[in-house]
């Protein structure tokens, strides 16, 4: 029992119930809730209610939503957490760039389930919600000390949304300078995909620049690509390589001089909190994804926060309502006559803000430092494990040291044994671990994967997800075979056909599969 | 003498029909380069080789390649010709031939290629896997065109043709992925290289024409590959933003390539694959032009230069549009090249330049740089361009 | 001496004896060393400048309470606030289950190890795909402004035209995010409202729809809170248009109300807030779109699908993306719009309150709903002053106009806090044509009680200041 500790492998096998469908667990009469119904009095003032509703708008055949009793629906929904592997559960090293650290319970229970939170409603008097208004007034105070700029929101739900914001913004800078050439945005290869995706939606044509044999583009690539038509330059510093780029100020030089703004993602600001900002670098806006760096957990991709933030120059253009304090009352401004307007309902999510607010109070300047330094740490003392297993490989910048995460290759045991990076990817949740994540698109990188072990993973847990990975590598060499046909101790098998693109494969709901399921004798291939 | 392949017995279930693979190995390719002798072409100059102790490098990386696909060999029937011409690689390997044909044992010849390729394709081959260099593709595409899809282990010196794998293990593995139905096909390039020029020490490389091969998308997680659908959205979003910006007084020089032909479909005009074509205000000028032509044309009107990368060595300039002579290029100006070419195609080059070989150094040095290439509509990519 | 550095429980590897350890490990004299590809000058000097920090979690819990308490909440206060929020019964089986710590700590895992996770999106698509009778949903969306927004994008690349026909009492937060969304290209067209009835004003509609119009967009229930029973003929005047009609719906209501696709439309978005999420400020907002089948709009979805499919196991389900090179993930800016992080825990929420309510819940909660709003709205419009602006049908809301009083609505809402009640929202800045009037939500968890404390209150109030 327990761990093997010459080894450090589990002999995990994930929880596998066989869990239908939820339709499949219709009974017809079930109930799984009771509600609450009107009083009689109100029943014989106005009646049954729904004959006030004009005939062509009333619902004349029931939806056809599964009839469960409670105590299945809780089951059921219990069966598919089990069998979700949550950072909570474990070493989640592998979903690099994501920033994968623990969210501590004390804040989680308390911004979850206190009536000042859950139960407060965004359009209550400003009088009515101190509370929040101080936590959202200090947050963007922390920010602007952590990053050096003037000015942050929250409304942006997450990083994409955060980008949208900042592209947003730019647009609108331009706009009111009167300049109507700036048509462009510059962006890199490693980027994030919406740092060019949410520029393009704001109506920009996006040039793309190559990494070079270093990792980064370099600065002369940069300025071919610059105009006066160059609206802005939206980068990730360091990229998901890891990398950090020397010239970044170069880069913002040369963008200013063509009178260009300059976006930072911050998506990997984990390595670098109290070291280096986005201030000294130049930079005019940025965001931070607070889901990833500060604490708020993931939520099944969920509850995320882009806080944007800028000079004081562009200060006008963030979204409404923006948080003020007059000294002795904290209040929301809703008049701002430059702004852009909204990218979201309301201000963003209250609770994640919460969430984070605690996670810097526990921590403080020092702990924040402590958080970058050994997600630092921990990386360098990873990578220098994971060169050891045959096989691996790092393309760029080998011999550099890397800030907070890593891209890797097996491009060598590929090459060597036909096992590639997507079935070391299926075989390593038979050990325990989550399926590490690749590499956006394209892959620059052959087979690549990318690893963030921050700060919350002890040398211990380091030393087991190596473990693991000089485990497959063995085995790649050995009996391939069990590899590519991996997973083995999963919920399901091996799905050969992952990509979903002809038409009639596709079934996104129950009711679409079988629908499909019984016009065609055998529509999904096996 | 045909060889009768082994029976299995019973086993379990087999698709309705096995998947038919054709293996040639052209044992000569490369030999001359690994001595310092360019090419292996000519009875004489293979002679030359051996007696520089020149080593048959293709039935090793044959074997690799094999080896990729062996675990799909319960789906598969090999077919493929005698000894060293595939029979021997095959069985190297523990798999077993289905072998057609007969050629005289160490003294096989482009003529052996050309004849076996075309009793594979009688055979009814849904892939051929050769190996070899750009002599081995070209006798093939002259055996049968686009009627078979062919992909090529790289065996050879340098290779001009796209038809290659990056390396022989991949060429396996794609070869494995597209009989199991997995991939699709693309066209790619087949160049004709002049042996004795390049014996001379000049490349004089022509666009010979296109195999159908299958596409190797080692860029995207395979998984997510949305196959021709990602590749044809692609060609007609860099159509789209050519057409958008194209200027109605402006002559339009349109360059050999698929994704140059894309532009030419949303044009609805008639393109020429292998040629030159010239277009304003969306209308035909003229077609497939040589050299004197464009000099011609483009000598009173202001023009631009459609170019797409041709071949596998990442050429946008002279391997196969030789016709953009440096006088032409030079009349057009280098600032008014418009390079088209997908993401992936960029990416593939791994860090390595796009290149031009004009003829003419200091063309060259100024198209050196960098140039910003269409990618979709609205969407560049700034890439490097040298020259070797 | 200055004090040791504490050794924080959330950084394993702050313990000194291990860091230092590691440090020789990876070669390093100094941390600062494994930065050496950060120039100087590009460094931040010093200590960043924030609170001492709050190092015990006693302390850390007492101080966020503290925080809190300074909030007035809806739980010690009557709140009859809406706008497009609203307060509805959570079951505690939607708490228990988005509490679980593998739920909540989910994030891009692959269908293998997150297995659950998926199964349990595909079943929210599912469940939301009945309830909504449509057969095609994508991952859920930031909240229902960007559904809507996504939803105008993809008529417009359906249709390739760029003019959006919405009506004047759309929702004031819709219109500000569609208003930066749909920059640069894209025009919105504001459609007004009668006078009597709220409803949209069918012959400025058809007056201002033409061949350059993507789609309709109309919100039923109405921000406002009544019900479009033209609902179907507007669908129509743009059918023959060749636009899109899009109906913006709240899912809760969809129990009594007929399902968008019931009365031509093709595409339905909205916020799915009201399926189990807690108020929390707006931080329950959720977004949804769902289609028919049809490629033509199956291919303009800008998030994540997940479909159900085989897997090499006799019987088994698994899960696969679909037409993954849609997105943006698969095709950076040649994807549609751009896609990232956004509700999935609230779908998996809503999947675990439909699944609870059953047909039978959402039809009993959508009556409860109607009965209260309509006693709310019967009795306050008896008291002196106060009216009724609209003489139709609604869902849940409805407009008060106050014109009559003499008092402003900023007036009347802050005397009602001293009887701890959240007046319905002032609607005078938005809709400046509707008076001093405001917006009040009923839902099913305000009782007969809750309901006269509030007319009692508002009848002191206009009566005596």
């Amino acid at each position: 029992m327990g761990r093997d500790p010459s080894t450090l492998l589990r002999k995990y096998h994930q929880a596998k119930w066989d869990e239908p469908i939820i339709f499949e667990m219709s009974v017809p009469g079930e109930r799984g809730i009771l509600v609450r119904r009107a009083e009689h009095e109100v029943q014989d003032e106005v009646g049954d209610g729904v004959s006030a509703i004009p005939a062509s708008l009333r619902r004349t055949n029931p939806s056809r939503l599964p009839e469960i009793n409670q105590v299945r629906v809780l089951r059921h929904f219990l069966h598919l957490s089990q069998e979700t592997m949550g950072t909570d559960v474990t070493i989640d090293i592998s979903q690099g760039t994501c920033t994968m650290k623990y969210s501590p319970k004390v804040q989680e229970h308390i911004a979850t389930r206190h009536p000042g939170m859950a139960e407060i409603h965004p359009l209550q008097p400003d009088s009515s919600l101190q509370g929040l208004l101080e936590v959202i007034y200090k947050l963007d105070h922390f920010l602007r000390e952590i990053s050096g700029l003037d000015r942050f929101t929250f409304q942006p739900g997450g990083g994409a949304q955060g980008v949208y914001t900042g592209a947003s913004i730019i647009r609108a800078y331009h706009a009111a300078r009167g300049d109507t050439k700036r048509s462009e945005v510059i962006t890199t290869m490693f980027s994030h995909p919406c740092d060019s995706a949410a520029p393009a939606t704001a109506g920009f044509k996006i040039i793309t620049l190559m990494p070079d044999n270093m990792g980064y583009p370099e600065v002369n690539a940069l300025k071919a690509a610059l105009s006066d038509r160059t609206a802005a330059i939206f980068v990730t510093n360091p990229e998901d390589t890891g990398i950090y780029n020397p010239k970044i100020d170069q880069y913002v030089q040369a963008a200013h001089d063509v009178g260009a703004l300059c976006y930072y993602d911050q998506a990997n600001a984990n390595g670098m909190l109290g070291i280096a900002r986005a201030k000294e670098a130049g930079f005019d806006l940025c965001h931070f994804n607070l889901h990833k760096t500060f604490s708020v957990p993931h939520q099944c991709m969920g509850g995320s926060v882009g806080a944007v933030g800028c000079r004081k120059e562009l200060a006008g253009f963030l979204p409404v309502p923006r948080v003020e304090f007059d000294g002795q009352q904290y209040y929301f401004e809703h008049e701002a006559s430059e702004s852009i307007g909204k990218v979201r309902s309301f201000f963003g999510n209250p609770q994640s803000l919460l969430k984070s607010y605690a996670w810097i109070m526990q921590l403080g300047a020092d702990g924040l430092r402590e958080a970058a330094e050994c997600s630092v740490l921990n990386n360098n003392y990873l990578e220098k494990k994971l060169k050891e297993i045959p096989g691996v490989s790092v393309r760029y910048s080998a011999d550099k040291r890397k800030l907070e995460q890593n891209r890797y290759s097996w491009e060598k045991l590929y090459q060597d044994t036909g096992v590639g990076t997507e079935d070391v990817m299926r075989r390593m949740a038979d050990y325990g671990l989550q399926h590490y994540w690749m590499s956006h698109h394209p892959w620059v990188v052959p087979e690549p994967f990318t690893l963030e072990p921050c700060e919350s993973y002890s040398r211990d847990d380091l030393d087991e997800y190596v473990a693991v990975l000089r485990q497959i590598s063995k085995e790649a060499y050995e009996n391939p075979e069990l590899v590519r046909s991996a997973p083995h101790n999963q919920v399901v098998h091996k799905v050969p056909e992952p990509s979903i693109d002809q038409p009639e494969r596709i079934a996104v709901t129950w009711r679409q599969y079988l629908k499909k399921k019984a016009k065609a004798q055998d529509v999904l291939p096996g | 003498m045909a060889a009768v392949p082994e029976e299995k017995g019973e086993g379990p279930r087999r698709p309705a029909r096995l998947k038919k693979l054709g293996v040639l190995v052209n044992p000569v390719a490369g030999m001359g380069g690994r001595v310092g002798l360019k090419g292996s072409d000519g009875a004489e100059i293979l002679r030359q080789a051996r007696q520089l102790g020149a080593v048959p490098h293709s039935p090793g990386r044959a074997i690799q390649a094999l080896q990729a696909i062996s675990r799909i060999k319960d789906q598969i029937e090999l077919t493929t010709y005698p000894h060293e011409m595939g029979e021997d690689e095959v069985r190297a390997c523990g798999l077993v031939p289905h072998v057609i044909g007969s050629i005289t044992k160490g003294a096989t010849t482009a003529e052996d290629t050309r004849r076996a390729v075309r009793q594979m394709e009688q055979q009814g081959i849904d892939l051929l896997l050769f190996a070899g260099g750009d002599g081995t593709a070209r006798d093939i595409y002259h055996a049968v065109g686009q009627r078979v899809p062919a992909l090529g282990i790289p065996a050879g010196v340098k290779i001009h043709s796209a038809v290659y794998a990056v390396t022989p293990r991949h060429a396996g593995e794609v070869a494995a992925r597209f009989l199991e139905g997995k991939l699709n096909v693309h066209v790619a390039e087949v160049m004709d290289i002049d042996e004795d020029a390049f014996r001379r020490g000049t490349v004089s490389a022509t666009l010979l024409g296109y195999l159908q091969s299958p596409k190797d998308r080692r860029f995207v997680q395979s998984v997510k590959s949305g196959g021709i659908q990602g590749e044809r959205e692609a060609q007609l979003g860099i159509a789209a933003d050519v057409i958008d910006q194209m200027n109605s007084a402006w002559l339009y020089l349109v360059g050999p390539g698929t994704t140059t032909r894309a532009i030419m479909e949303q044009l609805e005009l008639p393109a020429t694959l292998l040629g030159v074509d010239v277009v304003r205000d969306k209308r035909l000028v003229a077609s497939d032009v040589n050299e004197s032509e464009l000099k011609q044309l483009v000598a009173d009107r202001s023009t631009k230069i459609v170019l797409s990368v041709i071949g596998g060595q990442g050429y946008i300039l002279g391997r196969g549009n030789q016709q953009l002579s440096p006088a032409v290029l030079t009349k057009v100006g280098t600032e008014n090249l418009i390079v088209v070419a997908s993401k992936e195609k960029l990416v593939s080059l791994a860090g390595r330049p796009l290149l031009v070989d004009t003829g003419d150094e200091q063309l060259d040095q100024t198209l050196s740089g960098y140039l910003k290439v269409t990618t979709g509509f609205r969407e560049y990519v700034m890439v490097k361009v040298g020259s070797e | 001496m200055s004090q040791a550095k504490p050794v924080f429980p959330y950084i394993p590897n702050s313990v000194p004896q291990v860091k230092a350890e590691m440090l020789k490990e990876v070669g390093a004299g100094d941390i600062m060393d494994l930065y050496e590809e950060i120039p100087e000058h590009l460094r931040f000097p010093g200590r960043l400048n924030l609170p001492d920090p709050i190092l015990d979690e006693y302390s850390l819990k007492r101080h966020l309470m503290g925080l809190l308490a300074k909030n007035q909440n809806c739980v010690d206060n009557l709140n009859f606030l809406g706008a497009g929020c609203a307060e509805h019964f959570v079951p505690a089986v939607c708490d228990e289950i988005n509490g679980r710590g593998e739920f909540l700590t989910a994030y891009v895992g692959e269908s293998y190890a997150d297995h659950g996770k998926w199964q349990a999106l595909f079943e929210y698509c599912s469940l939301m795909g009945e309830l909504l009778d449509m057969d095609v949903l994508s991952c859920p969306l930031y909240d229902g402004a960007q559904a809507a927004a996504t939803s105008v994008r993809m008529a417009s690349r359906i249709t390739d035209r760029y003019e959006v026909l919405i009506p004047r009492t759309l929702s004031p937060e819709l219109r500000l995010v569609l208003q930066n969304y749909c920059q640069p290209d894209h025009s919105l067209v504001e459609i007004g409202f009668d006078r009597q009835s709220g409803h949209l004003n069918v012959d400025e509609l058809n007056s201002k729809i033409s061949s350059q119009t993507a789609a309709v967009l109309l919100e039923n229930p109405s921000y406002l809170g009544f019900l479009e029973d033209e609902a179907e003929d507007i669908g129509k005047i743009a059918q023959q248009h060749g636009a899109e009609f899009i109906v913006y719906t709240d899912p809760i209501c969809l129990g009594v109300i007929a399902a968008p696709s019931h009365y031509g439309a093709r595409i339905a978005c909205g916020d799915f807030q009201s399926l189990g999420m807690h108020m929390q400020a707006g931080g329950g907002q959720c977004g949804f779109i769902a289609t028919v089948d049809d490629m033509k709009y199956v291919r303009e979805f800008k998030d994540l699908m997940f479909g159900i499919t085989d897997t090499v196991g006799e019987g088994e389900y698994g899960f696969g993306e679909v037409l993954f090179d849609r997105t943006s993930y698969g095709s950076r800016e040649k994807g549609k719009e751009y896609t990232g992080t956004t509700t999935g825990l609230w779908a998996v929420t809503a999947a675990v309150y439909l699944s609870l309510m059953g047909p039978r819940g959402m039809e009993e909660t959508g009556r409860t709903i109607m009965q209260m709003s309509q006693y709310a709205a019967q009795r306050l419009s008896q008291i002196g002053g106060i009216q009724l602006a609209f003489q139709s049908s609604f869902f849940k809301e409805f407009v008060l106009n106050f014109d009559k009083t003499n008092k402003s609505v900023a007036q009347i809402n802050k005397s009602l806090l001293e009887y701890n009640i959240f007046g319905g929202k002032d609607l005078s800045n938005d809709f400046p044509e509707l008076g001093q009037s405001s917006l009040y939500c009923v839902t099913e968890t305000k009782t007969k009680r809750d309901i006269d404390t509030l007319v009692s209150a508002l009848k002191e109030v206009i009566e005596h200041g």
